[in-house]
């Protein structure tokens, strides 16, 4: 049998051919990133290709390291093997990663979202014969509102807040999420405060895209200021004495997880706005069809179900276990410890 | 429904007790008086019948949302919620309904009647209608078992500030037999009807424990102790030659305990008793596993009657002479409990019919006096041997009061048995912990017929770990699943932890041979290996020898 264009190793997902790796989780010499969070990009290859527009972000967030940027759609010859990012829709600079070899295609997804955030380059469907596709939230539970509508509730929530002299507090993660809801809060309501991780990663990609002017909170920031006024902060910061000082508060959190109540409880957040950055399963299922891809495999998330929902729809579908998702799961919320203001 | 549905999104989008109660207040103020009862009946768990049962429900919904049975389920088992899987799954819809709460909860009850088919479209017609809120409530309403974070203490607490009625006289009025298909909110809440209270017992008034030393709780002669029984806490009431018997649960139970019927015409009208249904086999006092032979049977063999007879063990009067006696001093009240002893006593030897004082299953729960908090503490030592699970201690003047209340009453538990066992299964939680691992199954080892050692299950547990450890434990369980069995999964035999429990008694039912009372985790021993965790021989070791 030969060897597959794309392998699933202990190192991650491996083209023997180009000798390349697509998101590795251990480190190796030729690394093709898909974005910028920490559970795709980490430390230690010797060399990285991404996007342009993740150059910085990775640039911020692993220090010095050897990378080189590239356009949408711009291929590249690795050994005869044609490389390519699309757009993935996910954050700002996040792709899919195409791979070419005899007329042979394989797309591999990272994380994506189908619907257009503003921010980021919109996702487009690539046709392929084998899609690698995430399904963090791969199951007919999940559905989406339209963007606009949650950042109107946002918006709403805090202005009622503010009549209520409350400090609004609202969790995103500090890359991506974070950017996202910042874009279209309304400042005619009033300011916006920052927590430490989101301020920086924010001024890195201000040069991008155009942000709000935000305010970050440090030592000297009077609970006083902050009243009426909304604080964009990292899960992690929830429940920290840094958040406690800023009383009264009221809390939310804006995550595809919102979804389930009891999500909400347990995080002992006041509000749960349904907001991902990830394909709920209506857009899974329509970005598979797109792709005409007979082989899917399915990575992180509800891998199992997913694939075999997939299956009894006629394709060939199976799942291979990664180290993907930490970023998004509850564990490595709570396992990262709150930024210093 | 749209106003009932709109105020469980607001208890829905808030963590703060105050803002629960404004809005279940505001709701109060605003509802029609139907919607009001109903409100309170379904705050309170008294749900009109399930009228459709949950594989129906769940097929359907399937159905509807045009998705493989096999799907729904594993759905459901993520989302942890039945209804909250319902509303999820069936594709959105944005219309909302002007029937009243009052409306659609009589329609469920006449649906129960109907053919599968008019069940069928009755679900259809308004999951496809409703939007995810109403949708949400109205199943949930269909399902039962609506625990949305309000307890019953704050809906009272809700429903004093809008009437205005005192807090603890409302405790009172809710409780009981009443149906909210025929009752009015005059008849409920605002109007004193005598005749009502005839089987109505009064709010219990319940424990914490004890914070700290006991010592702390000043001079010994301010208080009484008890041993802390381990059964059913129950009220009895003897009212117009009637017996009522209820559990703490509000669950009237007079029929399960068909030996109290003794009582009538010997303990006098106009008397409620606060005290424990012990299980009494043998003319000793059982364990709790004994009186589990006789809790949700709902027919009572004289066969099981005389195999685990049961006793009240009473420990407080509320009620005398028809007299609400509640605010007396505790040590008022024992003294009004100890002459009715005496009298039963009396009354048994008096009467020329064959009833011997030990026929009549009341016992008095002793009270006992210390001179030093050192010898209160040597007592409590004595808990299992005494098959109790500890002692009780009771200010001498306290007052009987509504619900759990810190000062006057403290329960001070023997420590608990401990033994080391190694997590083998988890299964997703429900409510709050829904999506996360935080149900167990622990094993401990035993030598098999090959001399072997293997693991074998003996109890399951799902509290006592911080939300931190959970989530921790959770990472874990998902990446060292062993096998799926539905919710369950097999875990790889890999961590042990230190189980706690009150009880312990050798038991048919389990497939260890031993029941535990009440496991739960002490401690995640990370500092021990599987094969550091107890045996079942060790486990057998801590049943108390008599048994």
């Amino acid at each position: 049998m030969k060897t597959p264009l794309l392998q699933f190793t202990s190192n991650g997902i491996y083209c023997k051919k180009a000798q390349v790796y697509l998101d590795p989780w251990k480190p190796v010499d030729h690394a093709i990133i898909s974005h910028g969070h920490a559970d795709h990009s980490r430390y230690g290859h010797k060399k990285y290709i991404t996007h342009h527009r993740n150059v910085p972000i990775i640039l911020h967030r692993l220090g010095e390291i050897n990378v080189t940027g590239k356009e949408w759609g711009e291929t590249f010859i690795i050994n005869n093997v044609t490389f390519s990012l699309h757009p993935a829709g996910h954050i700002i600079g996040s792709s899919q990663i195409r791979v070419e070899h005899k007329g042979e295609v394989w797309v591999f997804t990272g994380d994506y979202k189908t619907e257009n955030d503003g921010i980021s380059t919109p996702y487009e469907p690539i046709k392929c014969d084998t899609f690698i596709t995430e399904c963090t939230f791969g199951l007919p539970a999940f559905k989406w509102t339209p963007q606009a509508e949650v950042l109107e509730n946002i918006n709403n929530w805090w202005a009622e807040n503010k009549a209520e002299g409350k400090t609004s507090i609202l969790f995103g993660y500090s890359l991506g999420k974070a950017q996202r809801l910042l874009k279209y809060l309304n400042t005619d309501i009033g300011e916006i405060y920052t927590h430490g991780a989101i301020e920086n990663m924010t001024e890195v990609l201000r040069p991008l895209v155009d942000f709000p002017k935000t305010t970050l909170i440090t030592k000297e920031t009077k609970k006083e200021q902050l009243l009426g006024n909304i604080v964009l902060a990292p899960p992690s910061a929830h429940g920290s004495t840094w958040i406690r000082k800023m009383v009264p508060y009221v809390t939310a959190s804006a995550s595809g997880w919102m979804t389930f109540r009891g999500a909400r409880r347990r995080r002992a957040i006041d509000k749960g706005f349904v907001l991902s950055d990830h394909c709920d399963w209506t857009g899974l299922l329509q970005s598979i069809e797109a792709t005409g891809a007979e082989k899917v495999i399915c990575t992180h998330g509800y891998a199992d179900i997913f694939s075999k929902y997939l299956r009894e729809q006629g394709y060939d579908a199976r799942t291979e276990a990664t180290q993907y998702g930490e970023e998004e799961t509850e564990t490595a919320l709570a396992s990262k410890s709150t930024a210093a203001v | 429904m749209k106003n009932f549905a709109l105020l469980i999104k607001t208890l829905d989008s808030t963590n703060k007790t105050t803002v629960k109660v404004q809005a279940l207040t505001d709701y109060f103020l605003k509802a029609n008086d139907e919607d009001k009862v109903w409100t309170i009946a379904v705050l309170s768990h008294r749900r009109p019948p399930r009228p459709v049962n949950t594989t129906l429900l769940r097929t359907w919904a399937s159905e509807s949302a045009n998705i493989p049975l096999w799907l729904f389920e594993e759905s459901y088992h993520i989302v942890g919620d039945l209804a909250e899987t319902i509303a999820l799954v069936i594709p959105a819809a944005d219309q909302s309904s002007d029937k009243s709460l009052t409306t659609f909860l009589q329609e469920m009850i006449a649906l129960k009647k109907k053919t599968d088919e008019d069940k069928k479209a009755y679900l259809y017609k308004n999951w496809e209608m409703l939007n995810y809120y109403e949708r949400f409530v109205f199943t949930k309403l269909i399902t039962g078992g609506f625990r949305i974070g309000v307890s019953q203490k704050l809906m009272t607490r809700a429903l004093a500030k809008a009437t205005e009625i005192d807090e603890d006289i409302l405790a009172y009025k809710l409780m009981g037999n009443w149906d909210p298909n025929t009752i009015s909110f005059q008849q409920l809440v605002l109007e004193e009807n005598e005749s009502d209270y005839l089987s109505k017992p009064y709010p219990f008034y319940l424990a914490y424990a004890i914070e700290g030393e006991a010592a702390d709780l000043g001079d010994i002669n301010d208080w009484f102790a008890e041993h802390k029984w381990d059964g059913i806490r129950s009220q009895v009431i003897l009212r117009n030659d009637d017996l009522f018997v209820w559990s703490r649960g509000e669950e009237l139970v007079t029929d399960k305990y068909p030996e109290f019927e003794k009582f009538v015409g010997i303990i006098p009208n106009g008397t409620v008793i606060d005290g424990e249904i012990l299980p009494f086999p043998n003319e000793t006092i059982g364990t709790f596993n004994d009186l589990q032979t006789r809790i949700g049977r709902k027919n009572v063999t004289p066969a099981l009657l005389k195999k685990v007879p049961v006793i009240l063990k009473a420990y407080d009067i509320l009620e005398w002479e028809g007299e609400d006696i509640r605010k007396s001093p505790f040590i008022e009240r024992r003294e009004i409990l100890e002459k009715l002893f005496k009298d039963v006593a009396e009354d048994s030897r008096s009467e020329a019919t064959e009833r011997s004082r030990n026929d009549i299953p009341l016992h008095q729960s002793e009270t006992m006096h210390f001179n030093s908090w050192d010898e209160l503490a040597q007592e409590r030592d004595r808990a299992r041997e005494m098959h109790s699970e500890g002692l009780m201690l009771k200010r001498k003047d306290s007052p009987y009061l509504v619900g759990r209340k810190k000062g006057d009453w403290w329960k001070w538990k023997v420590d608990p048995l401990t033994i080391d066992a190694v997590l083998t299964y988890a299964m997703r939680g429900h409510g709050r912990r829904s999506n996360l691992f935080t149900d167990y199954t622990f094993a401990l080892w035993k030598d098999n017929e090959e001399g072997e050692k293997e693991l074998v299950t003996f109890a399951k547990a799902y509290s006592g770990l911080t939300d931190a450890e959970f989530r921790k434990l959770d990472a874990w369980i998902k990446k060292n699943t062993l096998e799926r069995f539905g919710p369950v999964r097999s875990v790889t035999p890999h961590h042990v932890f230190e189980i706690a429990f009150e009880g312990i008694a050798l038991s048919k039912r389990h497939k260890s041979g031993i029941a535990t009372r009440f496991p739960r985790m002490l401690r995640w021993r990370k500092d021990k290996n599987i094969h550091e965790a107890n045996t079942l021989e060790d486990l057998k070791g801590l049943i108390p020898s008599h048994e």
